[in-house]
């Protein structure tokens, strides 16, 4: 008996698992997440809410010349400044407002005491609203394009240390990694405010 | 001295497919650890706006999506709902409920609103107030870019 196991021993390969297939195995897995993949990246217009007031707490009081109020109603029809306006004045009109440190009595002081109100009715279409959003944050970034060119804060010319010129905010914007500083943002910072919606009316 | 010979050799020459699985399984962890599967099927239309002064979301682990918009009925346009999750929300005073209990898990957590754009900005205030109630103040209006996909950039 013991010189037949022998001969078996011998005769015998190494043991191994075939092989062959696993490329196949891969593939097919591999395949599948391709498949299922999305790699679109969702894209949007990020805002802050203001926090929660308590009942009995006022808003923070804002000087009428800083503020800049813009309404919308039910037929998607533009209030700037209590005086009808159309979208395509907006975006010139905001950087006005804030870009004006102080020269005009009506306008903004500062930009960073400048705030733009969006107010809008019940009926008012969503479609409108983005678009006048949208309007004001395009004003905002072109100062900050500007401020991505030339390193300066429009009109007054502070200097704003960046390492280098962008050609525009977005590529300076893409070379912060989490947790740096926006310094673009915090030399010329936005405040858009959505107003509180009527409650009784 | 030796010389070489040629055609010496008994085999047909091939190629070394040994490393090819490997090339694989790295290709198939690196689809693996990228995927979100797709979570849930959307009861409400939602086509979304289209603007410029876009903002893109990398981290996907932090959003959480609420749908606004008609439920899908057929060619008809039903009622204006709100979806969150794979859930149709019956009661929108249970939205601030839903949305604190996510804040807790993520506290950097970022609501995408994705909208109709033919929605009402009542019910979109509505929700930002319980929004707020909750304590979520990121929000992200998810638009897509202007003009037709593939144009500028």
């Amino acid at each position: 008996m013991a010189g037949l196991l022998d001969k078996r021993r011998e005769d015998r390969d190494e043991a191994e698992i075939p092989t062959a297939g696993m490329a196949d195995i891969a593939f097919l897995l591999l395949i599948f997440f391709l498949v299922t993949t999305t790699i679109n990246v969702d894209t949007g217009i990020g805002m802050t809410l203001p926090p929660e007031l308590n009942p009995d707490q006022k808003p923070p009081p804002v000087k009428e010349r800083n503020l800049f109020k813009i309404l919308v109603n039910a037929q998607g029809e533009l209030l700037i400044e209590e005086d009808p306006a159309s979208i395509g004045q907006l975006r010139r009109r905001v950087k006005e407002h804030v870009t004006n440190y102080g020269s005009n009595p009506d306008l903004a002081v500062s930009p960073d005491k400048a705030v733009i109100s969006i107010k809008t009715g019940a009926q008012t279409p969503y479609n409108t609203y983005i678009e006048v959003l949208d309007e004001v944050w395009m004003a905002y970034r072109e100062i900050w394009d500007q401020i991505a060119q030339t390193g300066r804060t429009p009109v007054k010319g502070e200097s704003v240390d960046l390492a280098k010129t962008y050609s525009n905010y977005q590529e300076y914007y893409n070379t912060l990694e989490p947790g740096d500083d926006n310094k673009i943002r915090d030399a010329f910072g936005a405040q858009i405010s959505i107003a509180e919606p009527d409650t009784g009316e | 001295m030796a010389k070489f010979q040629r055609g010496s050799s008994d085999t047909e020459p091939e190629f070394t497919t040994a490393s090819l699985p490997d090339i694989v399984f790295m290709l198939l962890i690196f689809f693996m650890v990228s995927t979100v599967l797709r979570e849930q099927d959307i009861k409400v239309r939602t086509q979304l706006p289209q603007a410029e002064a876009l903002t893109k979301i990398d981290q996907k682990r932090l959003i959480s999506k609420i749908h606004i918009g008609p439920l899908k009925q057929g060619d008809s346009q039903g009622e204006t709902a709100i979806q969150i999750d794979d859930a149709l929300i019956e009661n929108r005073k249970a939205i601030r409920n839903i949305m604190y209990n996510k804040l807790q898990q993520q506290p950097k957590l970022i609501a995408s609103l994705k909208v109709d754009q033919e929605s009402e900005m009542e019910i979109v205030n509505e929700v930002q107030q319980e929004l707020r109630k909750a304590g979520a103040l990121r929000i992200n209006y998810s638009s897509n870019r202007e003009g037709p996909p593939g144009s500028g950039n």
